[in-house]
């Protein structure tokens, strides 16, 4: 029987057959508990509420408003369906030349248009995911290495990882410096990279940050080019929660940073984008690789037959992005939401004694609960996590499915829900926080007093592929279920 | 600096088949604006029943505006992106597949996996059947993107199996077993066969014999077999469609181990015409291959946007009968135009029931039985005569002088012209041919001599002609 399975997953590919996904953390488990037990307010009020889905669900009303307001943008209206045939027709790698011209401008006005992008540099691609992995393609052989600023997203391990060959090497950011990448963090990665005989090729960077929800100040963003530059490695950059920003400091491109350093090599640097975070359409499967390297650029364009994206998507956005009015507001408007439910959040948490993490874009805040672990280890912040999601019913990521290097991070979405939810889910944040307090407070001090926090994470776990996830090993989707 | 496959030409679109669609979008063809352009033969579209699936959605308005019920779904929409896909979708796709096999195969939605086209469905399933280095056979002539869609970022290899005219190209056991010996001397290990059925660049559908020789070979190899149906629905004429799950079931193998190594992989862009919308979707029995080309399927999933609309067109029952039949009547018309054009010119094609192209006989017209012979003609063909047809050594074929020729992909006047084009050349080109006949028998040799000195002056340009 053994050989027999043996025999069988040799029929498949390696990577048919292995764990290199990542589908099988907690970030995703915490998903399938949602899925099984969502929370409604009023056919199931005590159901898990979705707080680990970094979904912008706060302006669709105003897209919806454009759209009707638009019918000639949509093939399928009255007045569009003139242009169906060649929109249907058209699957030219080269993308919509509307399309492009639509998306510079766009990605130009959220960088507060200090710069310019070409639109015939725009390359497409099926959502950020299939950006992240193709411009891995372009520049990694297997086996080669990136360094990737911890906490990070985790669909990076299965985006950058699982078809590509690559390796990530993580470069450590501590809490006591507000997670910031330090040029010692750095080189500390690059350093251990070099002992382990991985050839580096790079750096990738999310700015704003995912988990973080911080902006990178200029400094450490001229830091990382100069970095780059003398190991000549790449810079990637995802900036796709750039429209998030909605307080100071402003978002600011790496294209703005490099437009002042005359000793930069611009062939080192790429962009990644998407409109999947900031106008809230993941379904639509948006994605923009945008290199200023030439040779990167005609193959991710090359690659893009792998992903494009649906000319039907390409024609309704070419419409709405070029619409300076609507796009202005949007901007406006979404910031302005972001802003109010971000602070709604924070100071129902801060009454309660739960601090964040400063933030200033996202959607999402990073909450620091390590006075409520009762062990100050990974395995005190699962169960920790193991309790919010199964007794207070709020799904939210544990800092370790984000491989940050100290336990006690949280998390939490707060984009994707209604006020009234917000509500519930603050109630229910305030009362387990007090509850819980009262039970550990004091031996929690204790532990943190003693300075022995001793990770249960050594810094080989790069290639265990099993760390982590509790029992609730999950084969589903990690993504929200269709309801129709 | 960049990745090898950043560096090299494994992508396969420096071949010919790609370089002269260049060459058409450097001159295209208009009718009025430029009648002496390039006409785009070489690109595998059918155009020819758009006016159906627009005048559907003419008479469906809550399709338009992204409601169901009266109730708006366009959020819902916008969020969706379920690598499952749309469940309303697949339920109609496998429905419409299983029409498309005369309902003799019955599709389960939760063996379906989206992809954005068959070129994504194509390279996600080789990623998942084998490892770098490993091999992939394909009979020739075979489609010039697989060269990309299978090698290119999978590492794997192809190694084509040769077929020839003198049966009609038919994929025969011994032409298998040839090409698996010659993958193991190269110790290349084979994890399967890939077939399209419909053929391209044939046009023709597989014979209930060759589809059995497949199962055989895939049996006592134990490899996979790959279908790529994209163009069962191309099906116009007789004989009719059999996919391999049928000859498959005909043979009782559902529950044997070859049942779980038959995949398809199927698409939207031939059958319905909107390569755009990039529809692709990959079946299989086998639930691990399910598995993880589902996770794959992230890295190219269909806007939710197209599913919507599509759900609603292929569950309007009456609507898809009658695309289907439509659409048929009107590829067989349009390439029996064709083919009598080019009948008139003395060029016979394969006997096709099926796509979008007709695989053409010019071997007649070539100088001499060789490659550079066939590139000759295809340069003359383009640049000359200004038709962008696809020379078959871009689809591998192992004999010169074969070239693919679409005809739906155009207006009929569009083609009444190519094929004027084509005769004319043509007769051009015999006319240049019964002169160097006739000298040949006539003339003494001394003369032969002068008289080839003077035919060659006259045929190459002047060097000192723009000194005049």
């Amino acid at each position: 029987m053994e050989i027999k399975r043996k025999n069988k997953s040799q029929l498949l590919s390696k990577i048919a057959t292995n764990d290199r996904h990542r589908e099988n953390s907690p970030y995703f488990d915490g998903w399938k508990a949602y899925d099984n037990n969502p929370f409604h307010p009023t056919q199931n009020p005590n159901g898990v509420i979705q707080m680990g889905l970094a979904e912008n669900k706060l302006c669709f009303d105003l897209i919806k408003k454009w759209i009707m307001e638009n019918p000639d943008a949509s093939i399928c209206t009255a007045g569009g369906v003139d242009k169906f045939k060649d929109v249907a027709i058209f699957q030219d790698y080269h993308g919509l030349k509307e399309f492009r011209e639509a998306i510079a401008k766009f990605m130009g006005r959220v960088g507060g248009n200090k710069v310019t992008f070409d639109a015939s540099r725009i390359v497409m691609s099926s959502g950020a995911t299939g950006a992240n992995e193709t411009i891995m393609f372009c520049l990694v052989n297997p086996g080669d290495a990136f360094l990737v600023p911890s906490p990070y997203y985790p669909g990076f391990a299965r985006d950058l990882r699982w078809r590509t060959g690559l390796e990530i090497v993580p470069v450590d950011c501590k809490s006591s410096n507000n997670f910031r990448i330090t040029r010692a963090a750095m080189e500390d990665a690059y350093e251990k990279a070099q002992k382990w005989n991985l050839n580096v090729k790079g750096i990738i960077i999310a700015n704003p940050s995912n988990p973080l929800g911080t902006t990178l100040d200029i400094e450490t963003m001229r830091s990382l080019v100069a970095f780059v530059n003398e190991k000549n490695i790449h810079l990637v950059c995802d900036e796709i929660y750039a429209a998030t920003v909605f307080d100071s400091p402003r978002f600011v491109s790496i294209a703005e940073v490099i437009q002042d350093m005359d000793c930069c090599n611009r062939d080192l640097i790429h962009i990644v984008y998407s409109l999947s975070k900031d106008m809230g359409i993941p379904g639509f499967r948006v994605g923009i690789v945008y290199s200023f390297n030439d040779d990167v650029m005609l193959c991710a364009r090359k690659m893009s037959s792998f992903g494009l994206v649906s000319s039907q998507t390409q024609y309704l956005l070419a419409s709405m992005l070029s619409d300076d009015g609507f796009v202005g507001n949007f901007l406006r408007e979404s910031s302005k939401r972001l802003a109010k439910r971000h602070y709604v959040f924070t100071k129902g948490l801060e009454q309660v004694g739960i601090s964040c993490l400063t933030s200033n874009a996202g959607l999402f805040f990073w909450m620091d609960m390590r006075l409520l672990l009762k062990e100050q280890s990974f395995k005190g912040e699962i169960e920790l996590w193991r309790v919010i999601l199964n007794e207070v019913k709020l799904n939210v990521s544990p800092g370790s499915s984000f491989q940050c290097s100290e336990p006690g991070w949280f998390r939490v979405c707060f984009a994707n829900m209604d006020d009234e939810t917000v509500e519930v889910a603050l109630n229910r944040i305030r009362a387990f926080v007090l509850n819980r307090e009262n039970q550990e407070s004091n031996r929690s001090k204790r532990c943190w007093r003693k300075k022995h926090l001793r990770l249960s994470f050594s810094s080989t776990r790069l290639y265990d592929e099993t760390i982590m996830s509790p029992c609730m090993i999950s084969p589903h989707s990690p993504l929200v279920r269709a309801k129709t | 600096m960049l990745s090898s496959k950043a560096s090299c030409n494994s992508h396969g679109q420096d071949s010919s088949y790609f370089l002269g669609w260049q060459l058409y979008e450097n001159n295209p063809f208009h009718e009025v604006e430029n009648p002496t352009g390039i006409i785009q033969m070489g690109l595998a579209e059918n155009q020819l029943s758009f006016d159906l699936v627009e005048s559907w959605l003419r008479k469906n308005p809550e399709v338009m505006e992204l409601k169901k019920g009266g109730e708006s779904v366009f959020r819902e929409l916008a969020l969706f992106q379920d690598y499952h896909g749309l469940p309303t979708f697949k339920n109609e796709l496998v429905e419409y597949m299983a029409k498309m096999r005369g309902n003799k195969v019955k599709f389960d939605p939760n063996n379906l996996v989206l992809a954005a086209g068959a070129t994504s469905a194509n390279e996600t399933l080789i990623f998942c059947l084998a490892d770098p280095g490993e091999a992939i056979l394909l009979p020739t002539p075979y489609y010039p993107g697989f060269d990309r869609d299978l090698k290119w970022r999978t590492g794997v290899e192809i190694v084509p199996v040769h077929c020839w005219s003198s049966n009609g190209f038919r994929i025969t056991m011994f032409a298998l077993e040839e090409a698996y010996e010659r993958a193991q001397k190269l110790n290349l290990k084979v994890k399967g066969v890939l077939i399209t059925n419909p053929s391209n660049p044939l046009g023709t559908t597989m014979t209930k014999e060759e589809l059995d020789h497949l199962i055989t070979f895939a049996m006592a190899k134990n490899i996979h077999v790959i279908s790529d149906e994209v163009f069962s629905g191309t099906v116009f004429d007789s004989p009719g469609f059999i996919s391999i799950l049928e000859a498959a079931m005909d043979r009782n193998l559902e529950n044997t181990d070859v049942w779980s190594r038959i995949h398809i992989v199927y698409s939207l862009s031939k059958d319905l015409g909107l390569p755009g919308f990039r529809v692709g979707m990959i079946y299989s029995n086998n639930k691990t291959v399910v598995g993880a080309s589902t996770k794959m399927s992230s890295f190219g999933l269909v806007s939710s946007q197209t599913q919507y609309l599509l759900t609603n067109v292929l569950a309007s029952k009456r609507f898809t009968s009658k695309y289907m039949k439509e659409n048929q009547k009107r590829l067989k018309k349009r390439k029996e135009m064709l083919v009598s054009g080019l009948k008139k010119s003395g060029i016979e094609c394969l006997k096709s029931n099926a796509g979008l192209f007709c695989w053409v006989d010019m071997r007649h017209l070539l100088s001499s039985n060789t490659l550079e012979a066939e590139t000759k003609l295809w340069n003359q063909m383009v640049c000359d005569v200004g038709l962008n047809i696809s020379p078959g050594s871009s689809f591998h074929c192992s004999e010169p002088g074969w070239f693919r020729v679409c005809f739906a992909n155009m207006s009929r006047g569009t083609l009444q012209v190519a094929m004027r084009r084509i005769k004319d050349f043509v007769e051009r080109s015999n006319f240049m041919g019964r002169i160097k006949m006739n000298y040949q028998q006539n003339m003494s040799s001394l003369s032969r001599k002068l008289l080839s000195n003077w035919v060659r002056k006259l045929s190459s340009p002047d060097p000192n002609e723009h000194e005049r």
